[in-house]
This record gives structure tokens, sequence and C-alpha cells, in this order.
């Protein structure tokens, strides 16, 4: 397999140029920017047949990917922070109208104050909108993350949308090594598009997205659990697919050195490639420590989380977002994971690297420092400065 | 592991430079990482951008705070920004500089050697003459200075990622390799 140098935002691209979806509605913003700009080339180079759309809005963006998903074709759009944000209203239309939408999410901060820099606030604040959500650790895992987000979200058991994360700049502007695969294969993994009564069967009339009174709401939403706990399964399968093709193989969680460990740190995207680091460097020092990287976020997989986190000396849970008044998200989730553990784990919540704060090696050493020497408190806030 | 920090202002291509070297060595077969730290995003201010070089997959996404390498790519940002701040003690710097390295002030046992990247931008017509830019001409010092990158594979990572005048860009590049002084 040939090895290529890009990044991530152009590793998004070049997927997106593999699968070839039939709309792209988009509208820039860093650091989503790349993709988007590297689409509109292949487009305009007539490398791709998709109907491209430079939407006024982000609002737009997903009305447009809703609309086209509804008529029958396969969509695609990115975006970031605030424009996330704008889309708010149409997330939620998408995920319970069951559009196989595919997103990518640049992680940003959110205002305010504004701020361009890496954190998880934007995709973390859409965690209920009902997206299936996927966070990379590296150019390749984003890209292979993309590439599979298609089959995921098609899956005649799931038909929801998926939101494929990676953290802005830190992954999005990282030129790194990385091997695609053929467009061919790709092309057969990802198969023809499947639409389900498209609007634009002009034989077979159908409406899709009318107005939902108190008897039906409640089913749909209902309808809308099932499609995730169905995409637990369905998430493993195309996972174990896509490593037949790639020699690539991907789970829910991915765990480090965890085997022994007294004490684990459980992050998300990239910071769970540092923390590999940081834990070789521990061990080397005879700490018994382990990391895990979580990469699937909705669904979570409360069951695999439970497993790796029973009868730790102590279980770091690193959030790059808050929730303001109560429990960071994945703390949140982590806990109730575990909460019925035979042997739970005392369990500790580290807020950190928010609106872009760079969070080096010696850092996150400090977090498992804290569990081993007692220190560490219910919620942390690694390295803000008082 | 080698870890390389530019200092450049923005404008200057310092962040493009990074990029340019870590492909080169992700195609002799090694593998890298190149990212960028963006202040604000303004032509003139100072960037920071940064290059590891390593034979295993590099998993570190953090800024690089004890450089092997120091790349300036103006020479006033060294009376701005502490350019030296980490650097190892065997370790290496480079300035855009018309002058000898003894005469820029810099107070440390590591070696620091000069190359006058503006001159050959200028020559070449690489940016304006108010805003040269010298990237692909400190990338050729660079080279010779650390001699682990060929400079053939940065000559070729140049034609592949320079925006415009690749020829221009590979052939500036090769002449502050050549016109190096010991």
């Amino acid at each position: 397999m040939k090895r290529l140098a890009m990044n991530g935002d152009q590793a998004i691209a070049l997927s997106w140029k593999q699968i070839d979806p039939d709309v792209v509605a988009s509208y820039p913003i860093t650091p989503q920017t790349i993709i988007v700009e590297t689409y509109a080339e292949y487009v305009a180079n007539g490398e791709v047949k998709t109907e491209y759309v430079c939407s006024e809005s982000e609002h737009s963006s997903m009305s447009m990917c809703i609309g086209a998903s509804a008529a029958g074709a396969r969509s695609a759009t990115a975006t970031a922070s605030a424009g996330l944000a704008y889309m708010w209203e149409m997330l939620y239309i998408a995920a319970s109208m069951r559009l196989p939408v595919v997103m990518t999410v640049a992680n940003r901060a959110l205002s305010g104050p504004i701020n361009i820099h890496c954190d998880h606030s934007d995709s973390m604040g859409a965690r209920d909108s009902g997206w299936i959500q996927i966070y990379a650790e590296n150019v390749q895992e984003a890209y292979d993350n993309s590439i599979m987000s298609f089959r995921i979200a098609e899956n005649m058991d799931v038909r929801l949308p998926v939101m494929n994360c990676l953290d802005g700049f830190i992954v999005t502007h990282a030129i790194e090594s990385m091997a695609p695969l053929e467009d061919d294969v790709v092309k057969k993994f990802i198969g023809d598009y499947e639409a389900i009564h498209p609007l634009l069967d002009v034989k077979s009339p159908h409406s899709h997205g009318p107005f939902d009174m108190p008897e039906y709401y409640y089913e749909h939403k209902y309808g809308q659990q099932m499609a995730m706990e169905n995409a637990l399964d369905v998430i493993r399968k195309v996972s174990e697919e896509y490593a037949e093709i790639s020699g690539r193989k991907y789970d829910f969680i991915e765990c480090y050195r965890c085997e022994d460990a007294d004490y684990v740190a459980i992050s998300i995207g990239s910071t769970a490639g540092t923390m590999k680091q940081v834990v070789d460097d521990l061990r080397e020092e005879g700490h018994m420590v382990g990391s895990i990287k979580l990469r699937l976020f909705r669904p979570f997989p409360f069951e695999d989380v439970a497993k790796m986190l029973n009868g730790r000396k102590g279980v770091a849970v690193l959030d790059r977002a808050m929730s303001f008044g109560a429990s960071a998200p994945l703390f949140a989730d982590v806990r109730s994971a575990t909460f019925d553990n035979d042997s739970r784990s005392p369990t500790f919540s580290y807020i950190y690297g928010l609106g872009g704060r760079d969070v080096g090696v010696e850092d996150l050493k400090r977090v498992y420092y804290d569990m081993e020497n007692g220190t560490a408190e219910t919620v942390n806030y690694l390295g803000v400065k008082l | 592991m080698i870890e390389i920090r530019f200092h450049g202002r923005g404008g200057q291509g310092a962040v493009l430079a990074s990029e340019i070297l870590a492909r080169a060595a992700i195609m002799e077969g090694a593998n890298a990482s190149a990212f960028p730290f963006f202040g604000v995003e303004r032509k003139g201010s100072p960037v920071t951008a940064f290059c590891r070089i390593d034979d295993r997959p590099i998993r570190l996404h953090t800024g690089i705070y004890e450089p092997d390498h120091v790349v300036v790519l103006d020479q006033a940002l060294i009376q701005l920004t502490d350019v030296l701040t980490g650097l190892k003690d065997d370790g290496t710097v480079l300035v855009n500089s018309p002058h000898d390295p003894e005469d820029l002030g810099l107070s440390t046992d590591c070696k620091i050697d000069t190359v006058d990247a503006t001159s050959i931008a200028l020559e070449r017509r690489l940016g304006s003459k108010s805003s040269p830019i010298v990237n692909t001409a400190i990338l050729g010092g660079f080279a010779r200075q650390c001699e682990f990158v060929p400079i053939k594979a940065i000559l070729d990572s140049i034609r592949y990622m320079a925006p415009i005048k690749k020829e221009e860009n590979a052939k500036a590049a090769l002449e502050a390799y050549n016109r190096w002084r010991e």
C-alpha cells in the first residue's frame, strides 16, 4: 500500500473523492476549510460527479444535505464550531428523518471568547442530537473513519447520520504519513447507495418529515434509540470488513498496555496518541499504567468501557469539553457505564486542552501521578492558570 | 525521534517549510508529522511550526518544547522571541541572515549556522521585494546543515508542494545548499 503525506482535512477530501457522494453542500469554516476547498478542486477538475453546493450558511448546508438525502442522494458535508452550532435545528431533523448524511466535524472550541483552536465542545454539545459520533486520533484514522461512516450510516438496521470527528488543527492541519486504499477498493466497500422511498420517485410518492402529533412522536424517538442500539453491532461488523481490505482493525475502544495496569486514563481524539507515549515513559519508570482511547462516543459502548475499567485502582477520564454546573460529557458516561461493576474503580474527571491549550507529555503524566499519590480530586482542571 | 521547530512570520512560509520537510522524510520511508501553531492569522505575525521525524510511527500530538533543531526564517525574531527555548545541548540553530553566526547575538553553545535565504529568494523573485518567501531557500540550507533528509527528497517535495514557481523554489533550495559556508 503506497504511503502519502497529507493532513487530516486533505485525507477527508480524498476519502470523499473515492466515494464520490451525489451531493456535497457546505460552507467553509476554520479548521475544516481545507476539506471543502480540496473537494471543490476535485469538482472543478471533473474528478468527481458530485453536485457541489457552496451554501450561504451551515443551516442551509445541512438543510440541503437533508433534502438531497430524502430525494435519494448520498450526501456529505463538513463543519466546525459555530458552523455546527448554526446547524443545530437541522441536526435533529436529519437524525429523526433517519437520513444517512455523513458529516465531518473538525473539532473547534465554541465562542466565546471566539477561538479557532481545538476542543470538543462543538460535537459534545451535539451528543444528544441523534447522530452517531466517531472520533479519530490521527490522519490515518480520520480517513478510515470517513469511509466506514458511509457504510454505517447507510446500513438498513441503522439509517442514522454519522459525525466523523477529528481534532481541529492538531489533526486537520497536521501532515502525517498515511496509506489510502485504492479507489476501486473503496468503491466496492461502500457499494451503491440504496434510497428508501426517495422523494424523486414520482411513481411512488411519499411524504418525508411531516408534522408529528403526540400519538406518534414518542414512537419515532424510540425508533431512533433502537437504531442507535443496532449501530453497535453494525459498527463492529463494518470495522471487521474494513480490516480485511485495509489491514487496520478498529474497535469501539482501543486499549494500550491496560492488561495489568492499576491506573487507567481514558481519552478521545489526538490526545490518546500522546497518551501512548506517556504510558511508555511511565512504564519504563515502573508505573503500572494504561490508556484507553474511546473511538465511538454515540452510541456509547457501555459494556466495553465497563469491562475494561473494572477493578482498577484509579480511572482518569479526560474531557476536552465542559458541562457547566455538571459532569463533563465523557466523565458522566464513563461513570455511568462503570456504576454497576462488581469492583468499581475510583474515577476522576480531568478537564484539559480547552480552546486549543496544548497538552504535553509532562502535563499528562501528572494525571497518573495524582492518582498514585492519592491527590486526584473528583474534578481536576489540568493546567488551568489560577 | 528528531524534533525541529521553525520560527517565522505569517507569509514567509514557515508552515509550508515544516510540511515540505515532513513529506520529504515520509517519501524517504521515515515517519514524520508537521503541524503549525497559528497565533493570529495575519501576515507578519510570528508563526511557529513543528516537524517530527522518526523510524517509528509518531504518536505525539503536542507542541515541541525540546527541539533538536531550530530554524529561524526571520533574523529579527531573535529579538522578539526566545528562539532557543528548550533547545537540546547538542542541538543546532539555522538562521536566515546575511551575517556570520557569531554576529547574531545568540548566547548558546549549540552549533549556529546562517544562510542568506532572503537574497536567494529575491534573486529568484519568490514573493515580493518587501516580503520575500524564504522557506524553500532555508530548507536547502537545513538539508546541508543536518544531512538527515537528502536534498533530492527536499527538492522533490518542493516541486510537489510549492503552490507556484515550483522550479524556482527548488533552485532556491539547491542554491542555499550549494552556497553553504562552513
